[in-house]
């Protein structure tokens, strides 16, 4: 029994996460042709929430026609209790002797859990800060961008599409020199 | 006829969403277990300091690479439709400076609109601070989207 817990609380190695991340991709296209994209949901829920007088052309569409996108993230939710609360992995990531270093410069413990106690203090104006950012910046960016790590990265890589070759090399290069040169210089500014 | 017709299709599209509903749950759990979802390995990944990100993401590409041709060629839809990829918008403006703008944010956080989701399910309610902005940054694109160079 104990065994069974701990193998269900276990992280996944990378060559066991990678490829059933790639199956997505089919996946979707046998449930029903659809082409994997999670980014896609963030314009659905405007369309839904926004009042039609007020509605930008942008999001008065059809978005009942993509209520399959919308139940694929409402599984992300349940996948996450499922994963990251039911069966939460007890110890700390365990991160390269490198990576506990720069958690260390960054003023971050490594605990148990998806991210750092002081990632989500929301008492700290800075965190509050660095959240709303990344979001206005996250959701801007996908759409103008058409896609995200998801819809990007994984499936128009995977099905050779040269846009999304583009994307993932545009977000991996600002991603690179964000992580290593906005965030340091935020929170030493927020200090 | 119609009678019998019509709850059948309402079946089929009740079952169709809920195959979309499972999916879901089964990539939140793949992000959770896999660590793709963890601050911690984002920023080790942003800085080159494992191989894990690397691996995770560079597997997961062949594997839907190859599947997907294997589905082409020999498979079908669950309902028998040949297979249809819906190619992207050509160009390269859009898909750079967009790209670029995510980027930004996703280096702040190492959070992705995926994670965004599975770490509400996981308890991490700052994860809906970035969902509010997120939905911000999607209407400011709609408002502003015929100013844009794509």
């Amino acid at each position: 029994m104990n065994d069974l817990l701990h193998f269900l609380q276990s992280p996944w190695p990378w060559w066991v996460g990678g490829p059933l991340i790639g199956l997505t991709v089919p996946l979707m296209l046998w449930l029903g042709n659809k082409s994997f994209g999670i980014s896609s949901n963030l314009r659905h829920i405007c369309a839904v929430l926004l009042p039609e007088q007020v509605k930008p052309g942008f999001f008065k569409y059809d978005w009942r026609a993509e209520e399959w996108n919308l139940m694929f993230a409402a599984g992300l939710v349940l996948g996450g209790l499922l994963a990251g609360v039911i069966f939460a992995n007890p110890d700390p990531v365990r991160l390269s002797v490198a990576g506990v270093k720069t958690m260390g410069e960054l003023g971050v413990t490594v605990q148990a859990g998806l991210v750092p106690p002081e990632a989500r203090d929301l008492s700290k104006p800075g965190v509050w800060l660095i959240l709303a950012l990344s979001g206005l910046l996250i959701g801007f960016g996908t759409r103008y961008g058409g896609g995200c790590t998801s819809g990007h990265a994984i499936t128009g890589l995977s099905t050779l599409q040269l846009p999304s070759l583009y994307a993932t090399l545009a977000f991996f290069a600002t991603g690179i020199l964000s992580a290593n040169s906005l965030l340091p210089l935020l929170l030493g500014l927020l200090k | 006829m119609s009678a019998v017709t019509v709850p059948a299709t309402r079946t089929r599209a009740a079952t169709g969403l809920l195959a979309y509903l499972l999916a879901g749950i089964y990539f939140g759990v793949v992000l959770v277990k896999s660590e793709a979802a963890s601050w911690y390995r984002l920023q080790e990944m942003f800085r080159f300091e494992s191989f894990h990100m690397f691996g995770l993401i560079g597997s997961a590409v062949v594997t839907g690479l190859i599947t997907t041709q294997l589905l082409r060629r020999f498979g079908q839809t669950r309902n028998g439709e040949s297979i249809r990829i819906t190619p992207k918008d050509p160009g390269w403006r859009r898909y750079v400076l967009g790209g670029a703008c995510f980027g930004v944010g996703w280096g702040l956080t190492g959070i992705c609109p995926g994670p965004i989701f599975v770490l509400l399910g996981a308890g991490v309610w700052p994860a809906l601070v970035v969902l509010a902005f997120a939905l911000l940054g999607t209407y400011l694109y709609g408002v502003f989207q015929a100013q844009l160079p794509h």
